[in-house]
């Protein structure tokens, strides 16, 4: 059963067509793969899904919820995490504090004001998500002093904190070095082992290939196939579509 | 560390709480006065502008609605001049917030420098209206009922009153960094999109944080009015307010708690110094711009930051030369 459902979302900026009755099916439990040439409309789908861009045309359901149109905040709220593609943190912000900001409360925003930072057991929570990820030693340090790599992790983490359902995350494997992308590989695997759906942006085709349990190839802000990764990789539209698009992508797809 | 920092507040504290007994003449109690004025103002623009980043050029609006709700309530309800006048101090709060709900709904729906410009822009049309309508008294302002207070000890109350808004503004100021919203409001001054993307609300945030502000704003736009005893539009809804707070929280240190004290204590007091020893009203203005320039140059993130990078880095520095000498100490004795 699909848990976030996208059924014919369109958007334009100016003349152009960054989505174009674009569809797509996530299961839940699953790890969904999202693919295609630079400027195919993952990121602009990344961004109609969270509520940071309104789609002109289309909907987005998650499980039997309509949330089109709902603001950033209400999606996170609702169990849909995301990462961006090139980190943001809050780099004034202690690791710590970074966690604590994502830390959802039932709480009017009149008794936020009155109310401290964080409880014992929110700082407890924030602790071990980081050690999940294996920053822990680095959650007093400012943040903005943090590596590429080490503020992937940290962002990961604090998407964590709200327990979201699915986790969209925008090029977890890019700039960062090769142990790094299988300890995050190694992580995805595990929270989807504790039930998590992930759909993934990436680049990287191995890292694609072996971790996702089906592949959607984006172009011209359009799903063009949908498939296993080994259907996705033997179907000619695909090699077509990255032709058009960058060379460098089409080995990784057709050597595989 | 932590002993060492409580120990200069209350030495701060006590030294602006007997700065009264000590020095008695009123031509400086007044400068302390008007000083303690601009402290709470700093502090309390500093707990919106310095923890959200959005800053705020408008803020004369509270000071004014303020001062006005002081004017136009004594002498309309025809009050005894006096202490009962004070009554008034938390009124004009209240109203600056209440006027700064609207402004803040629209001005905060833009980010950054445009936001700048709308405080300016909506701060213009206050002053102009108050200029341009009758019961503000127009141009030549309004007086208040005259306290006839003896000379001697005239200033005494509105210090104490002043010292009061100036602990209220630290102490909510300090709250609110500790608390929740004040996590979201630096969490907006870092990555606003981000921030919302992570549940926080950060409309909400920002109008609450806003109109909070306004409140100790207005308190000593009510208290400014009642201690000089006539007010004119012109000079409660002063660009020069606006961007004076904004400079002293600058100065002092953006986004920390010392930080606007500090600014307006030094800012303020020689403004005020000036004006008495050169009868020169103006002259603190190329002063000040040429102290901005320095301290944009040598320091631009403030006073505060300024020192304590200096002290971490000095007592890094003696850690490491600790560090060399045992190694050293330990290689000789083997």
């Amino acid at each position: 059963m699909s848990i976030l459902s996208v059924t014919g979302v369109s958007r334009a900026f100016g003349g152009v067509q960054a989505l174009q009755a674009c569809s797509l099916e996530v299961d839940e439990g699953s790890i969904a793969g999202l693919i295609g040439p630079n400027g195919s409309g993952k990121t602009t789908l990344f961004n109609v899904v969270t509520g940071y861009v309104r789609a002109d045309q289309g909907a987005v359901r998650f499980r039997d919820e309509d949330i089109t149109g709902l603001r950033p905040n209400q999606v996170f709220a609702r169990g849909i995490g995301r990462t961006f593609q090139l980190t943001r943190i809050f780099e004034r912000l202690s690791v710590l504090e970074n966690m604590l900001v994502a830390t959802q409360r039932q709480e009017g925003w009149l008794r936020g004001l009155t109310r401290s930072k964080s409880s014992a057991e929110e700082v407890a929570t924030a602790l071990e998500l980081l050690d999940f990820v294996g920053i822990a030693e680095l959650a007093e340090l400012q943040a903005g002093a943090l590596s590429y790599g080490q503020r992937k992790l940290l962002e990961l983490a604090y998407v964590l904190v709200a327990d979201p359902q699915v986790i969209l995350l925008d090029e977890p494997a890019g700039g960062v070095n090769l142990t790094l992308i299988n300890r995050i590989a190694e992580k995805i695997r595990a929270l989807n082992a504790q039930g998590k759906t992930f759909l993934i942006v990436e680049h990287n085709m191995e890292f694609v290939m072996s971790l996702c349990d089906r592949v959607t190839v984006m172009h011209q802000g359009c799903n063009l196939v949908s498939g296993t990764p080994e259907e996705v990789r033997r179907d000619p539209k695909v090699l077509d579509a990255y032709l058009g698009g960058g060379e460098e992508e089409f080995e990784g797809v057709a050597g595989a | 560390m932590r002993h060492w920092s409580r120990a200069a507040w209350a030495l701060g504290l006590a030294a602006l709480a007997l700065f009264p007994v000590v020095v008695t003449n009123p031509a400086y109690t007044t400068i302390g006065v008007f000083t303690l004025i601009y402290m709470a103002c700093a502090t309390s623009w500093n707990m919106f502008s310095g923890y959200t980043g959005y800053i705020a050029l408008g803020s004369a609006v509270s000071y004014g609605v303020g001062a006005y709700t002081m004017a136009l309530v004594s002498i309309h309800a025809n009050m005894a001049p006096g202490a009962s006048m004070f009554w008034l101090v938390p009124l004009g709060g209240l109203l600056a917030t209440l006027v700064a709900l609207p402004i803040g709904a629209i001005a905060l729906r833009v980010r950054r420098h445009t936001f700048v410009v709308i405080t300016i822009a909506i701060f213009f049309v206050f002053q102009l209206t108050a200029i341009n309508v009758g019961f503000t008294g127009s141009t030549s302002g309004l007086i208040l009922p005259f306290i006839s207070w003896n000379e001697s000890y005239y200033n005494l109350p509105f210090y104490y009153v002043g010292l009061s808004l100036v602990i209220f503004a630290t102490i909510l100021s300090a709250v609110v960094r500790r608390s929740r919203f004040g996590l979201q409001m630096l969490a907006i001054r870092d990555d606003e999109d981000r921030a919302l993307g992570l549940g926080v609300r950060t409309t909400a945030v920002k109008l609450t944080g806003f109109a909070l502000a306004q409140f100790t704003i207005g308190m000593a736009g009510a208290l400014y009015a009642m201690f000089v005893g006539q007010i004119f539009p012109q000079f409660v809804f002063d660009p020069l307010f606006d961007v004076s707070i904004a400079l002293m929280a600058f100065l002092g240190g953006l986004g920390t708690l010392v930080g606007p004290l500090l600014g307006a204590l030094i800012l303020e007091s020689f403004q005020q110094w000036l004006t008495l020893s050169f009868s020169n009203s103006s002259l603190y203005l190329i002063l000040f711009g040429a102290l901005f320039l320095v301290v944009i140059l040598f320091m631009p993130q403030g006073i505060v930051v300024f020192v304590r990078d200096r002290v971490t880095r000095r007592s890094a520095r003696e850690k490491a030369a600790v560090a060399a000498a045992e190694t050293t100490l330990a290689g000789s004795g083997a």
